[in-house]
């Protein structure tokens, strides 16, 4: 195999291998809403005041999951 | 990767709309700071005048029963007003014109984004870097400023013992100094890869339509990316928020560095 096509092959499963990373954020994503769901359900009278919470730790944990995502991308136009 | 037809990164391509010139540098190719009007300025400078225009015209009939274009404008600024209230505290109106700023600034920069064959101004790095460390920025000057030495407690979580301190300080230490990087990575990270995905769909079924008998399945793709489109939307209006908020967060430990 020529060196330009190994280092491609090992380009894209690079950048294959770095979304896998996404799978995590989606679990965390899952349970601060579905959390957020059964809390909201059992005092729903306390569900807006935390909705700002809610959003401020789906920001925090979607963050690890776009960096595996920028990984990728590094990997696929700028290696 | 040259060999694809269909360019899903091509949309991000900055163009320059008019040069204005070359300063400094020895006259070589790639020398120098090459100033231009590039599409990703025009944009910025059109985002500026639909809010500017917005807010003015919200504002310049100040009726006490409010015009629609009034009720927006009114609805717009309680709306910031009390997120910086709920997050950052009463102390923390005084930042309410940069919290205002720059979420209608990412809002507004967002929905062009999602016109066809608009130019995306928060799809750059280098735009949403530079706004995480103006705020970054912010909040450390604003915090010595405020605070003196005291804002270093902001490393010192209050209430831990003193022997895991050792470890617990310079763990907060990297994540304050990761905040910047965070801040910026996950604006520009949505976007991008949004805009990506709907390209991708969109080339798919150009690439099907031209597959002859295989045709009949695009309509899957088409429908994908319209529930895309839609996504993205929502998408564009919650990074915006979420960055607005985050800011308040970290002005919030600029006031308050004992947490």
């Amino acid at each position: 195999m020529d060196p330009e096509a190994a280092k491609l092959m090992g380009k894209l499963i690079g950048a294959g291998i770095a979304c896998i990373g996404m799978g995590g954020a989606g679990v965390g994503v899952g349970v601060i809403f579905g959390n957020y769901l059964t809390g909201a359900l059992r005092n729903p009278a306390a569900a807006a005041s935390q909705f700002s919470n809610l959003i401020f730790g789906f920001a925090v944990t979607e963050a690890m999951g776009i960096f595996s995502l920028v990984i990728a991308f590094l990997l696929l136009y700028a290696v | 990767m040259a060999e694809q037809p269909i360019e899903p990164i091509h949309q991000f391509r900055i163009t320059s709309l008019f040069d204005i010139g070359t300063f400094g540098g020895n006259g070589a190719e790639g020398s120098g700071t090459h100033i231009a009007f590039t599409n990703s300025a025009l944009f910025m400078v059109l985002t500026v005048g639909l809010i500017l225009a917005f807010l003015i015209l919200g504002s310049q009939r100040r009726a006490i029963v409010p015009s629609r274009t009034q009720l927006m404008t009114e609805m717009t600024y309680e709306f910031v007003a009390n997120m910086v209230r709920n997050t950052a505290g009463h102390d923390g109106m005084k930042f309410l014109p940069l919290v205002a700023s720059l979420f209608l600034f990412v809002l507004v920069a967002n929905l062009f984004g999602m016109f066809p064959y608009f130019f995306t101004v928060t799809s750059h790095l280098i735009i949403t870097a530079m706004m995480a460390l103006l705020v970054f920025l912010t909040v450390v000057i604003y915090g010595f400023y405020k605070n003196g030495v005291r804002f270093l407690k902001v490393f010192v979580p209050s209430g831990i013992p003193w022997y895991i301190i050792w470890i617990v300080v310079p763990i907060e230490i990297l994540s304050f100094l990761s905040r910047p990087v965070s801040h910026s990575l996950r604006l520009w990270g949505n976007i991008l890869a949004g805009h990506i995905v709907l390209k991708v769909f969109g080339g798919m079924v150009v690439a099907l339509l031209a597959a002859g008998a295989w045709g009949v399945i695009s309509v899957l793709p088409f429908v994908m990316a319209v529930a895309m489109t839609g996504l993205e939307v929502l998408v564009a209006a919650l990074q915006a928020f979420v960055f607005a908020v985050l800011t308040c967060v970290y002005l919030h430990d600029a006031m308050h560095p004992g947490h």
